[in-house]
């Protein structure tokens, strides 16, 4: 019996970790123009690779960098972090909805893995999510950010300009191969998608909205509407 | 060596991410929340789909044609059933062939 729920659980941490090479190859050029940015903003590298290794999340990094080097205090960009990275909340809260019932230990241990990307993922996976499926997942994104950023600092350069500029288009390549297969199956999330695709490029680009707060009123704005359409059509077909 | 004002900002940082993606998974995990809230939770995954894809997917390059490919690309292969690392691979590969053009 425990020979058996050892594979079960080898078996969703390969899982999770094949699931996690897109993601792993996606942060790479990302994660090597952190490290050489940093370096070029003053960062030490064992300061480069402890940031990527304690905050892992990417747009973060990235303003708190341009945020130094304008001369701005630590605490107005551990504010930003802050308002940046709220929506994980949401996201979390999402996850949560289709999370196996682990361990809390394990459960805490992997939320620290939440991001954009690595959510995405999980969400899309069919069935529940078990913490050996987020491990899985995690050590591969985490690993990559991580070890790139280190690289980035020391080699002190970028991909080649045009491997760096295709590269860049791979994390949202990995978001349309992961939402399409749900478009083609169901008809609420093209609703779902457009919805909320509309809703952040008009706050973005009209209202100059921050990009944390956009993708969380966008994502909730979208999601709160198509529910209670369902809802009500749902209603009269009761009646 | 690490600067203390950096290793202090590095912490807040770590801290004020960690928070937000922990509470829901470790903290509030057994709220019972009523079903029209739980068929939203459902819904935000395809939500942010969209709002992470568009508009960040056409401002990855000056020209803005290169985000439109890319887009094109990677719903073509993966309206085609592609694998998620194919599509990426071929988004990459197009891109980098219209570089060289």
């Amino acid at each position: 019996m425990e020979t058996i729920l050892a594979t079960k659980k080898l078996s969703s941490f390969r899982q999770g970790a094949q699931a996690g090479i897109s993601i792993a190859i996606g942060y790479m050029p990302i994660a090597l123009t952190f490290g050489l940015l940093a370096k070029t903003t003053g960062l030490t590298l064992s300061e480069t690779v402890m940031m990527s290794m304690i905050v892992f999340a990417g747009a973060s990094q990235y303003i708190a960098l341009n945020l130094l080097s304008l001369g701005t205090g630590v605490f107005e960009i551990v504010l930003t972090t802050f308002i940046l990275n709220i929506r994980h909340f949401l996201m979390s809260a999402s996850l949560n909805e289709k999370a196996e019932s682990d361990a809390l230990w394990k459960k805490a241990l992997y939320a620290f893995g939440i991001t954009d990307e690595t959510f995405s993922v999980a969400a899309m996976k069919e069935g529940n999510v078990s913490a050996s499926y987020m491990f899985g997942l995690i050590t591969l994104s985490y690993g990559s950010w991580v070890v790139n950023s280190g690289i980035g600092h020391l080699v002190g350069a970028r991909l080649p300009q045009s491997l760096q500029e295709s590269m860049s288009v791979a994390l949202y390549a990995m978001f349309i191969g992961l939402l399409v297969p749900a478009l083609k199956k169901q008809r609420k999330t093209i609703w779902l998608a457009g919805l909320a695709a509309v809703v952040n490029s008009v706050l973005l680009l009209l209202f100059h909205m921050s990009k944390g707060w956009a993708i969380v009123i966008a994502t909730l704005l979208a999601a709160v509407i198509v529910q209670y359409i369902a809802k009500e059509s749902e209603g009269k077909h009761d009646a | 060596m690490m600067r203390s004002e950096i290793a202090w900002m590095i912490l807040g940082m770590g801290l004020v991410t960690y928070i937000p993606r922990m509470l829901p998974l470790a903290v509030f995990h057994r709220v019972k929340l009523p079903p029209f809230l739980q068929g939203v939770l459902k819904n935000v995954p395809y939500a942010t789909l969209g709002a992470l894809i568009v508009p960040g997917i056409f401002f990855i390059h000056e020209d803005i044609w290169f985000g439109v490919l890319g887009f094109i690309s990677a719903f073509v292969a993966a309206w085609l059933g592609a694998n998620v690392i194919v599509v990426v691979l071929a988004s990459v590969v197009v891109l980098s062939l219209y570089g060289v053009i």
